[in-house]
């Protein structure tokens, strides 16, 4: 582990970062240990949006540095990403709404934390989460909506989830926009998270990692 | 005659009710006690529900609007309205422009989902500097092409501040408008003329409608934060959150560049309607969204003058604060006192009361998920609360938290009541 590069990306010193990573890649520096090293960092930027130092444009920010590492490291890797992955979340804006700038994040949370994540994007139909969660096995499923209106489709997905059988088999966390405590009674999911990184909490708890 | 004699009281009961409305919500603003806490709500696509029809319908047909929202003033009668023209009857307007930025029911959504903003970076990082020297030829050219199908052609056109006269410009620069591409955008741009005369006419028609039976508008004008505008329309929000680390500078003189422009179109508004009150919604300052050092750097200070601005020219800015914006609270309270009125969706409003009270009215925020996955006994404590902690004294006036949209009428029903019995002083 590289301490400086893993200190710079926390700290969101994009240019540096960039010119710490094509020093290490000039030294031979093994490939994977950099992406590693970017996940160590995401676990800094976790903890200091937990404890109010971070906002969400630092983890915005943070996301294009470690996609800029990413893109350098590429044409070193032998043969991809080959790291094993926590556990699987299936992830998708509700009927009706097409609203993504939120479940984008906590995507990006969710896979730089280690999940395999499935994000079936904006407006997906209550019978296409259903479909897909019978054939993708998550163990979590996180339900994202900004609108009013998503609050009537959470509901009507996690009933497709029970009429498929998978309701015992899934964690449900919802969140965005009007989201709270009592929309979570209302549509009867597991949880509700106030943002990306809660997300992520609630995934360690239910999957571990 | 003794019919004339009943409609000529009747007509001066409804202007006293209208008068007591305005005094009542001013008496607010103004921190003082009005003799009740008043009531309003920001009704979106409610009325559409309430009466019965899909919101394609409300978009495009404008009797059909007019039927709706006057059924639910009667009904609910709030101490104030606002106008939906402007925000509803878009249908065919955006039809016309071929517009991007939204998606609406009956083009590319559902009849009854609302209409949905589409993100974009529809100003490139790298043309900062095209805004910055000259804002209107970059919207004519660049912006406008890209946020409207229809006026893609005046992509082709040479630069606006070059056709100056007949050896500069005149002799050569107008060939580009000769191009079928071009041509075709004129034509759009004239047949978007003809549909802002409808909507400014229809709107019109509402206000007096609403006067006639004693509903004076929230407000008169609407407006934004120069931040918000910069990231809503050009920049997305992830593109201007990225800016203010690679180019922070560019962002506060593009900030600055918009400002002007955002008291023109509330001064334009107010003068036309009459109606002092400028509502400027708020989108990307909220807790969260960004640290208090940026709020302070970015969002607050092009805001803050711009308030100023409006109260010095006689108006009363009334900002919505979306989202929990409970860490603002001691900054956004300078600001002139007795003349702005702050509506709250998820900010501590015990805390707003503490900090604003002697400077703003506060406005809010009875949440959506109560209005519509609870009960009106629900809505009534809550409202309750709000009144205890926030109606001392004066400068309160009740609202939902955001939108009622999809909210159940026995809870708004249950809002309204209750306030108009509760609160009274």
């Amino acid at each position: 582990m590289d301490d400086k590069l893993v200190g710079l990306i926390a700290d969101l010193k994009e240019q540096e970062v960039i010119a710490r990573v094509k020093e290490l890649i000039e030294g031979g520096a093994d490939p994977v240990g950099i992406l590693d090293d970017g996940r160590s960092a995401m676990v800094v930027v976790g903890k200091r949006f937990e404890t109010g130092e971070y906002f969400i444009p630092d983890l915005v920010f943070s996301g294009e540095i470690l996609k800029g590492l990413s893109e350098m490291v590429k044409p070193f890797l032998e043969k991809g990403d080959q790291s094993t992955k926590k556990g699987k979340v299936l992830i998708g804006t509700v009927a009706g709404d097409i609203h993504d700038i939120g479940k984008d994040i906590v995507t990006f949370m969710l896979d730089v934390s280690g999940y395999d994540v499935l994000d079936l994007g904006i407006d997906v139909p209550v019978a296409i989460f259903a479909e897909k969660a019978k054939e993708f096995q998550p163990q979590v499923v996180g339900l994202s909506g900004f609108l009013t209106l998503a609050f009537e489709s959470m509901k009507k997905t996690v009933e497709a989830l029970e009429q498929a059988g998978l309701r015992d088999k899934v964690k449900i966390m919802i969140g965005g926009g009007q989201v709270d405590e009592v929309v979570k009674e209302y549509v009867r999911a597991d949880a509700y998270g106030r943002d990306a990184v809660a997300a992520v909490t609630l995934c360690r708890q239910w999957i571990g990692g | 005659m003794q019919t004339m004699d009943r409609g000529v009281t009747m007509r001066e009961e409804i202007a006293e009710l209208y008068r007591q409305r305005e005094k009542r919500v001013n008496d607010a603003i103004q921190l003082k006690k009005p003799d009740r806490v008043p009531v309003v709500a920001l009704f979106s696509f409610f009325p559409a529900r309430y009466a019965g029809f899909t919101l394609e319908e409300v978009m495009y047909e404008p009797e059909k609007l007019m039927e709706a929202q006057l059924k639910t003033l009667r009904e609910f009668q709030p101490d104030m309205d606002q106008n939906p023209y402007g925000t509803r009857f878009l249908g065919p307007i955006l039809e016309t422009l071929d517009f991007k930025l939204l998606k609406w029911p009956g083009h590319g959504l559902g009849p009854d989902v609302p209409y949905q903003f589409v993100e974009g970076e529809y100003m490139k990082p790298e043309e900062y500097d095209h805004f910055l020297s000259d804002p209107s030829d970059f919207m004519i050219r660049r912006y406008w092409p890209r946020v409207c199908g229809s006026l893609a052609g005046f992509e082709k056109l040479g630069a606006i501040h070059n056709m100056i006269t007949y050896y500069m410009g005149f002799p050569f620069g107008f060939a580009p408008f000769s191009l079928p591409e071009v041509v075709e955008a004129l034509e759009a741009i004239k047949r978007a003329g003809q549909e802002s005369l409808k909507i400014a006419t229809w709107s019109r028609k509402y206000t007096e409608r609403a006067k006639e039976e004693g509903f004076p508008m929230q407000v008169g004008a609407f407006t934004q934060a120069p931040f918000d505008t910069l990231g809503d329309f050009f920049r997305g929000t992830k593109g201007l959150m990225l800016d203010m680390y690679r180019r922070p500078d560019k962002v506060v003189k593009a900030c600055e560049k918009l400002l002007p422009f955002m008291l023109e179109i509330a001064l334009g508004g107010t003068k036309a309607s009459g109606n002092p009150r400028v509502f400027i919604p708020l989108h990307k300052g909220l807790d969260g969204f960004m640290s208090l050092g940026q709020f302070k750097k970015f969002f607050w200070p092009t805001l803050r003058e711009l308030m100023v601005a409006l109260i010095n020219e006689g108006c009363n800015p009334c900002p919505f604060w979306e989202g929990d914006c409970t860490s603002r609270l001691p900054i956004i309270k300078d600001i002139p006192a007795g003349k702005a009125c702050y509506a709250f969706e998820a900010t501590n409003m015990s805390k707003a009361k503490e900090i604003l009270g002697d400077t703003v009215c506060i406005r809010g925020n009875v949440p959506l998920s109560l209005l519509i996955a609870r009960t009106p006994e629900d809505v009534k404590a809550y409202c309750k609360k709000l009144i205890d902690v926030c109606g001392r004294g004066g400068g309160f006036i009740m609202d939902s938290a955001t939108g009622l949209d999809d909210a159940k009428p026995e809870n708004v029903r249950a809002m309204f009541e209750f306030t108009k019995e509760y609160g009274v002083y």
